[in-house]
């Protein structure tokens, strides 16, 4: 099986985030860049299922220089090859983001057509939850969204998304398009070795020509209020009285004992 | 006018499609117009009442012979159906799984923009929202235009508030037109998980243990306080990265939503993928070592001391108490 995984590069966010003066981007000065948990996910399915199925991987983003970096771990992950969609460092919106993968895809597809197609169900820094439904309408190909477990078969996959108390069941015939959840598998953590071989691979670059902007346009960032301090301490350790407290917490104030 | 998309259990409507129908009222109040919810599928013609607790005028209920089954560009279909009929300001879904998914599938139709997981709207000729970026951990205030503002709410983020004069909306039966392309992907079977007690995100109490918990059999007086109280084990993703615990018990940015009354945070230090995956608590209480760990300064209660004294010594007391 043939699969593209689309993945973003995104700020390795601590405890706290810490924004930039101007209040339009996350302060990146002291930290590193990862990819969503989702998206590694995604790319350890594709390795998965072109390794089972005599196909190969591809890992594809759209994003700056630097996010060949993001490609290689997906290469030392065992993907065959990867893509880069280069831009400024600029934001790009869901639309024309979209429709430069589909470009991509079309591009990439000239010798046969990709299987499946993995997107993270959102992506942890914007969070829009549409690149992939977009991407999928563009190509006119089946898409369900939110994916925690995945199964192929001859010429369709089978695909759960977890609700409460159970799964819904989704088949698609291929070749179609699913957005992933972490906990759909787990990904491997390449080694040094594969890490030093992914530095030699190639990377296909390419130049996206759109305006990166698309009718949702941001204005600022803002950290969210937290009412903090606002913590009663009821008290340290296990003495009877914090114990006490404990109880009459559950008790009178949650009514859950 | 703006079109509500209203999620619905057998003719009940959720909480979150509650949550959306609030945000909409906001935008249509604003505006002047009218409020009207939109119920796919059995049984979506009983939701009148409840929504016109809400202030909808008009309930659209959807019905076809290929819709007894969750079918994503169905709906999206249907929605864009009424739309037509409508020709909305703004519409709006709860920002839940198939409530985004609908909704990114009537944005690439109509080469719309769409703002996902919105907590605050403010209409005009483009609209000024506040939504969430990083699970909430981050706030956006954008400019979303369009000629349709698509629009999603962030769920648990606006409080459910019934409108001050109840409406006593008209049912209009819609019947859409779909295509063979619209229905081929649906729902096909449901399963139900074989897990044991209760689910995590259903559960009233959730007992949630981190790193500090140690290891796998230390989770043992975390299962005990949790079946004391009726309620469910979660963990963090460091626990679970650890293998302690399996993805399916983890509480965060890409675990599980929890929202039980009380959520008692064992060993965990409070980064804000986790407090995003918590913040539905009605309740916080953090047992932590560490007074200065950033779930301190977060929680409601706080006990600072040794999770592996302080839970055997409640757990007893418990115990007395029952």
């Amino acid at each position: 099986m043939d699969v593209l995984a689309c993945i973003k590069r995104v700020p390795e966010t601590g405890a706290k985030i810490t924004l930039t003066d101007d209040q339009q981007a996350i302060d990146t000065t002291n930290l590193g860049f990862t990819m969503s948990p989702h998206e590694e996910c995604a790319i350890e399915e594709a390795v998965q299922l072109a390794e089972d199925g005599d196909g190969t991987a591809t890992v594809l983003t759209l994003g700056p220089d630097e996010a060949a970096e993001q490609l290689r771990t997906g290469i030392a992950m065992n993907a065959d090859e990867a893509v880069l969609l280069e831009t400024d460092g600029a934001e790009w919106s869901p639309i024309p983001t979209a429709a430069e993968i589909a470009d991509a895809v079309r591009d990439a597809e000239e010798d046969g057509a990709f299987d499946l197609l993995l997107f993270g169900n959102e992506s942890a820094d914007m969070a829009n939850h549409q690149v992939g439904v977009r991407v999928a309408n563009d190509l006119d190909r089946p898409c369900i969204t939110g994916i925690k477990d995945l199964t192929a078969e001859d010429g369709r996959v089978v695909a759960k998304r977890e609700v409460a108390g159970g799964a819904e069941v989704y088949e698609l015939d291929t070749p179609a398009v699913c957005t992933v959840k972490e906990g759909l598998n787990e990904p491997r953590y390449p080694s040094m070795r594969s890490r030093m071989q992914a530095r030699k691979q190639s990377v296909d670059r390419r130049s996206p020509g759109r305006d990166p902007s698309g009718g949702l346009e941001k204005v600022r960032l803002e950290a969210p209020e937290e009412d903090e301090g606002a913590a009663e301490i009821l008290g340290e350790g296990a003495d009877p009285a914090t114990i006490d407290a404990v109880i009459d917490l559950l008790r009178d104030d949650v009514g859950v004992l | 006018m703006t079109l509500v998309l209203v999620e619905h259990e057998a003719g009940s409507p959720t909480d979150t499609s509650l949550q959306a129908l609030t945000l909409a009222r906001g935008v249509a109040d604003e505006e002047g117009e009218e409020l009207v919810a939109v119920a796919i599928g059995d049984k979506g013609d009983g939701l009148a009442d409840a929504v016109g607790e809400f202030g909808a005028d008009v309930l659209y209920h959807v019905t076809h012979d290929e819709l007894d089954a969750y079918a994503p560009a169905a709906w999206a279909a249907s929605l864009a159906g009424v739309a037509d009929e409508r020709d909305p300001a703004a519409v709006v879904a709860p920002g839940t799984d198939r409530g985004q998914e609908t909704l990114a599938h009537v944005a690439a139709r109509r080469d719309l923009p769409l703002a996902a997981n919105c907590t605050a709207v403010e209409a005009g000729d483009a609209y000024e929202v506040t939504r969430e970026r990083w699970g909430g951990s981050l706030i956006e205030h954008a400019r979303l235009s369009g000629d349709t503002k698509l629009l999603t709410a962030a769920p648990h983020s606006v409080a459910a508030d019934p409108a001050a004069d109840a409406g006593d909306p008209a049912v209009e039966p819609f019947e859409p037109t779909l295509d063979d392309a619209d229905l081929r992907v649906r729902l096909v079977e449901r399963e139900e998980a074989d897990v044991e007690g209760i689910p995590l995100g259903q559960a009233r109490v959730v007992v949630g243990g981190g790193r500090g918990v140690g290891g796998p059999e230390d989770y043992d007086t975390l299962e005990e306080l949790a079946d004391l109280l009726g309620g469910a084990v979660g963990a963090s993703r460091a626990a679970v990265n650890e293998g302690w615990r399996p993805h399916d018990d983890q509480i965060g940015l890409t675990g599980t939503k929890i929202t039980p009354d009380i959520y008692i945070a064992c060993g965990i230090s409070g980064a804000v993928q986790h407090m995003v995956g918590c913040k539905g608590s009605d309740t916080i209480l953090a047992i932590n070592t560490d007074s200065e760990a950033a779930i301190i300064q977060k929680c409601d209660y706080a006990v600072v001391g040794d999770l592996h004294e302080v839970l055997p010594a409640l757990n007893e007391a418990i115990r007395a108490e029952q």
